[in-house]
């Protein structure tokens, strides 16, 4: 699931407008994003408060498995870093 | 136009210079390509392609100046072609400070939850309004990927 400062009108435009079925959450004043030390101040539009992109692969039992912060903005996880980590986590619970 | 030194009586008009035109455009391109390449993790993780452009629109301005500077009774752009060349070297610098400089300017996020820790618990509204709590989804699944995003789309 996907979580931005975004209000919850956009994200229900853009989900349908890019065609995506996974659960987008509204933080608009970036609680939970302060929760998660992922605040970038002032780096949105006009000064506005964001989050640095980071990505978390959390399991059955609410534990953190992976996590992926990036250096750079523009660099992201791609879909077989995900699977991989998705795969090592199943793999590390059959032992 | 007579020439001067009296060898040549026919009148030469100097060629348009236009590696100079060429190599600027293409180095323009190298910038406002960006978007375009970003699309593609492949040319985004590092931005070979604008790079790329960056280096044949170089190739193509050196070469402009060696002939407008080398053979200046050939080619023009003895004035146009050194200024040419330093538009694309500010727009080859500005391109470099925001791809090497601005896009790794972000915070260091010690203190977020790290493998092994417990996620914290969170309820926020989904695109429909209705709260969804981390939890109800965990128990739900083998895992969650939560994905935290810059926004402002």
């Amino acid at each position: 699931m996907a979580i931005s400062v975004d209000p919850p009108e956009i994200n229900r435009r853009q989900r349908q407008k890019l065609g995506f079925t996974y659960t987008f959450l509204s933080d608009p004043k970036a609680e939970v994003i302060r929760r998660y030390d992922l605040l970038h101040a002032g780096a949105g539009p006009k000064g506005a408060d964001i989050a640095r992109p980071a990505e978390f692969l959390i399991d059955s039992t609410g534990t953190i498995r992976w996590v992926n912060l990036t250096e750079n903005i523009a660099v992201r996880a791609r879909p077989e870093q995900v699977l991989k980590a998705f795969d090592e986590m199943g793999e590390r619970a059959a032992r | 136009m007579d020439l001067a030194d009296g060898g040549n009586k026919i009148d030469m008009k100097r060629k348009w210079n236009w590696p100079i035109w060429v190599g600027f455009i293409i180095t323009v391109g190298g910038l406002f390509s960006y978007e375009f390449f970003a699309q593609f993790p492949f040319t985004r993780d590092f931005p070979w392609a604008n790079l790329l452009l960056f280096a044949v629109g170089g190739i193509f301005l050196v070469l402009g100046l060696f002939r407008a500077f080398g053979k200046p009774q050939l080619y023009r752009g003895k004035i146009f072609g050194p200024i040419l060349a330093i538009l694309g070297i500010v727009v080859f610098s500005f391109f470099s400070y925001l791809i090497f400089y601005q896009l790794r300017q972000v915070p260091p996020s010690t203190g977020a939850p790290r493998v092994g820790e417990n996620a914290p618990e969170l309820t926020l509204p989904d695109q429909n309004e209705k709260p969804v709590a981390l939890a109800d989804l965990v128990s739900g699944s083998k895992a969650v990927l939560l994905i935290f995003y810059r926004g402002f789309w």
